[in-house]
């Protein structure tokens, strides 16, 4: 058993402590919102927060991560009441298949709980590490900005 | 508002038949009439309106469409034109999209038809349903229908009368043949459609909710994983089960000659063991094309046929020719394939984020031996696929697992590497132009050659499945056939839509594929637009012209104009400013020379020492007929431009004598976020009334025609061969490789 915070709760996993994050996730706690996309750490789509840090869930298996909360898309809210970067990228419809966004928006969210008021080109910068097939970066890029905004309680 | 001239209701035999005659009204309803009583969009395939709308008791209203949500936002589109015509709220419509066993079977969801033809047959079926309300309530109150209104889901009339079209629907109703014309809401009048409508499907995908079939979770259902030859045409030789068999979690190993597969109660146990199986498998390999595949396909036999013959004389003024050449290039995918299938009391069901459900399921029932009535597919949404990828494959690949697994649903995923290695690639090409100019700098005559491989070997039969090829008795595809003109496949786009007087095109079709190859984005336009329009800056240059000016005095069609001023105004193309290592360029085309209308403007900076190519400002102009959401068609250009750029800077299929060598994204590099514009501004031209164009693979040939013309305006280096390589623009630039 490995003992995991997942979103601000405690849960016990009964998995191969070699397996990766993203698997125990997908699988065992039924979170959809982390993708599995190369498991090489080369596009991004299975990024979450561990720590305060963006990881590639893909790659980093549990055993290493007892200790170190873990936040996924789930985290930050729910259709019904969306966090600020949910809100953002409903807004901008900064999505087109999306499979890659939710990636996207937790390396944002963990560039934009260090620092708050990263310059645009910061961002552009921080995301390089995440792959979008369907080209939707300029909605992206806005989506990011608009959570900005509406972290520091812009309206 | 009604347009109804005349209704008769002759009640049959619980059935209801209708006739009336209408007025058209609109263009879109007036192409209905030009079309010569034919009806409309794909309800000329499905008459029945009941096939596309279907109300309940409760009044819930059901719009069924055989097209797919592949991330383009058709589900929003045609909601909104249901809720539209219907006059109803656009929450009010539920949509199904493909499922063979409850929609109509509208082929794939490709060539950027889907609002011709599922938005066609949905904006005409829904207006006819609405009407048919109109009259049944008209009988039931003895008034005319002229007198009544159709709003909110309900019928009112005077004296504060109403009934809901729940009510209004008893018995079959709505099982008529729809008329050839349709009382279709005026545009002035539109409440829904033409505006900007945030899509359904955004809410779930950003709040981890499930949307896609990679997070159906059936009861019981378990994981597979394939093992591929490591490259195509290489079989089995050995392999050895026993130590993959023992891993913990490890149900089942499936082999039919080459086709393996592994299956375990958890998706890594899948991984894991799917590793030892390759690891324990022995190949006999198969031939691999030589490294210039250009070369190659120039000594392969062609079919030629000439598509554009206009003869005469040929120019006396300056003249000039030109090669081009585009390489293999991937849908690539972010999201590996994935398919989930239960073989259950002889019925099997496949669900798939392929583009046709419906030749899925032929190639599916074919694979497994079932008649077709005992499978069923059905769409799920997956990662973006823009053409035909690995999603039909990797259905193949769960349907025949399932079926040794009677009662387990059984999701399959494709690895990454197997995704780069086996989807079926966008095909590489050549094209040589050669005109001539009279002595006012027009074109006075032109020649094109275009040399392709099909552009679609999309499954149907079990021969198009990856499976279907690798499996002990293996099914022969079909002979790969060119896509016929005005579409065109290879030659798509081949046609120059420019006033040339002497022309002679010819397109010529190479049956024998060096690497497996299929339906991507645009198809040939990609590569014949990036040419055309490339030459077009080319002859631009050699009669001393604007380029865009030049294209202007080579043009009939009043909106191919209207475009390109558009793209030009937006982009500040007269007051460009070039500083020193900047440029700007300029492309248009018309999809399939009959379909949307797209211009890209857009400026560059290349730089001397390293010859990487930054792009700032992108404009475009986009005229896809009536639009029917607006931001819907931005979003899709915005993404047209970027993937475009991106195919066009930088992608390129590798391989050696062994394999493909582009097995993930570090070699088969993609455009990332400090590469793309600094912006896109997409500027859509409205045309309420006209018909729907289509919108998603406009983008693809202009922006990479914009972006080879931009950069030559900045250092001169025309480049003609895909991609743009920093060591392609040195080279063009006479600087020497960097050692």
């Amino acid at each position: 058993m490995t003992s995991l915070e997942v979103n601000g709760r405690t849960v016990q996993v009964d998995a191969d402590p070699a397996t990766p994050l993203l698997y125990v996730l997908r699988n065992d706690l039924g979170l959809n919102a982390a993708k599995f996309g190369c498991g090489l750490g080369q596009c991004g789509a299975c990024t979450v927060m561990a720590g305060g840090e963006a990881i590639y869930s893909c790659l980093v298996p549990i055993s290493a991560l007892e200790g170190r909360p873990i936040v996924t898309v789930e985290g930050l809210g729910t259709q019904e009441h969306p966090g600020p970067m949910q809100e953002a990228f409903m807004e901008a419809q900064a999505a087109q298949c999306g499979y890659c966004i939710p990636g996207m928006m937790m390396r944002a969210q963990a560039l934009l709980e260090k620092k708050p008021g990263a310059s645009g080109e910061e961002v552009r910068e921080a995301l390089e590490p995440n792959l979008c097939r369907c080209g939707t970066h300029m909605r992206i890029l806005r989506a990011v900005a608009r959570a900005q905004e509406l972290m520091k309680g812009g309206r | 508002m009604s347009a109804v001239t005349r209704r008769e209701f002759i009640a049959g035999s619980g059935m209801l038949m209708l006739a009336f005659s209408l007025a058209p009204r609109g263009a879109q309803a007036g192409e209905a009439s030009h079309a010569g009583g034919k009806l409309p969009g794909s309800l000329s395939k499905f008459p029945y309106l009941d096939s596309w709308i279907r109300i309940g008791a409760d009044g819930s209203i059901t719009v069924f469409t055989g097209k797919c949500e592949l991330g383009q936002g058709v589900r929003t589109a045609l909601q909104q034109i249901a809720a539209e015509q219907l006059m109803v709220p656009f929450e009010r419509v539920a949509m199904v999209t493909s499922d063979t066993a409850l929609t109509p079977n509208e082929g794939y969801t490709s060539g950027s038809n889907s609002l011709k033809d599922s938005g066609t047959a949905i904006l005409n079926a829904a207006a006819q349903v609405r009407e048919l309300l109109l009259a049944q309530a008209a009988r039931r109150w003895s008034l005319p229908a002229t007198e009544l209104e159709a709003r909110d889901g309900a019928v009112h009339g005077a004296g504060g009368r109403h009934a809901g079209y729940g009510e209004l629907v008893a018995g079959q109703v709505l099982h008529v043949e729809a008329q050839a014309l349709s009382s279709v809401v005026p545009p002035r009048e539109h409440r829904v459609m033409g505006k900007s409508q945030p899509r359904v499907d955004i809410p779930a995908k950003v709040t981890g909710g499930e949307a896609y079939v990679h997070d159906l979770r059936l009861p019981g259902m378990v994981h597979a994983r394939v093992v591929r030859p490591p490259q195509p045409g290489a079989t089995l030789r050995a392999l050895d089960t026993g130590a993959a068999s023992r891993m913990p979690g490890v149900l089942k190993v499936v082999r039919d000659g080459s086709f393996i597969a592994v299956v375990a109660g958890k998706e890594f146990q899948a991984v894991q063991a799917m590793r030892a199986l390759q690891d324990h498998a022995q190949w006999e390999a198969g031939p691999m094309p030589p490294a210039d595949i250009h070369a190659y396909l120039a000594t392969l036999a062609s079919q030629d046929s000439v598509i554009l013959d206009r003869a005469g004389k040929a120019g006396e003024g300056a003249s000039h020719e030109a090669t081009y050449r585009r390489p293999y290039h991937m849908h690539g995918a972010i999201g590996p394939s994935c398919a989930v299938a239960l073989f259950k009391d002889g019925e099997l069901t496949v669900w798939s984020h392929g583009q046709g459900m419906f030749p899925l399921r032929a190639a599916v029932a074919e694979l497994v031996g079932l008649p077709k009535e005992k499978v069923r597919c059905i769409h799920r949404e997956g990662s973006g696929c823009y053409g035909h990828n690995g999603a039909d494959d990797a259905g193949g690949d769960a349907a025949l697992i399932a079926m040794s697994l009677p009662g387990r649903p059984v999701r399959v995923q494709w690895m990454r590497e197997q995704e780069h290695s086996w989807e079926p690639y966008g095909p590489a090409m050549i094209s040589k132009s050669r005109a001539t100019l009279d002595s006012q700098g027009q074109i006075a005559s032109w020649t094109y050659d275009v040399w392709s491989n099909t552009h679609s070997t999309r499954p149907g039969e079990a021969g198009g499945l990856a499976a279907g090829m690798l499996v002990a008795k293996p099914f022969k595809p079909s002979p790969p056939r060119p896509i016929p003109q005005p579409e065109g496949g290879g030659d798509r786009n081949a046609i120059p839509i420019y006033r040339v007087p002497v022309a002679k095109v010819t397109s010529h079709f190479i049956p024998q594929m060096p690497l497996r190859v299929s339906a991507l984005r645009a198809l040939g336009a990609y590569t014949n637009v990036f040419s055309l329009e490339s030459f077009m800056d080319e002859l631009a240059i050699l009669a001393k012209a604007d380029p865009v000016e030049f294209r202007l005095r080579h043009l009939d069609d009043p909106r191919a104009i209207d475009v390109v001023r558009a793209a030009a105004f937006g982009f500040g193309w007269d007051g460009f400013r070039r500083a020193p290592g900047t440029g700007r360029g300029f492309a248009f085309a018309r999809y399939k020379n009959l379909a949307a209308y797209c211009a890209v403007a857009l400026e560059v900076e290349v730089v001397r020492e390293s010859g990487e190519i930054r792009v700032g400002r992108v404009h475009c102009a986009m005229d896809s007929g009536e639009a029917v959401n607006p931001d819907g068609i931005r979003n899709q250009a915005e993404g047209g431009v970027v993937q475009s750029l991106s195919w066009t800077l930088r992608e390129a299929v590798t391989w050696d004598d062994k394999r493909i060598t582009s097995r993930d994204w570090a070699r088969y590099p993609m455009i990332r976020f400090p590469h793309v514009p600094r912006s896109i501004d997409v500027h859509v031209i409205d045309r309420p009334g006209q018909p729907f164009l289509g919108t998603g693979e406009a983008t693809q040939g202009p922006a990479a025609a914009a972006l080879a013309n931009a950069v030559f305006d900045a250092c001169g280096a025309r480049i003609r061969d895909i991609p743009f390589t920093r060591e392609r623009v040195k080279a063009a630039m006479g600087l020497p490789r960097s050692s």
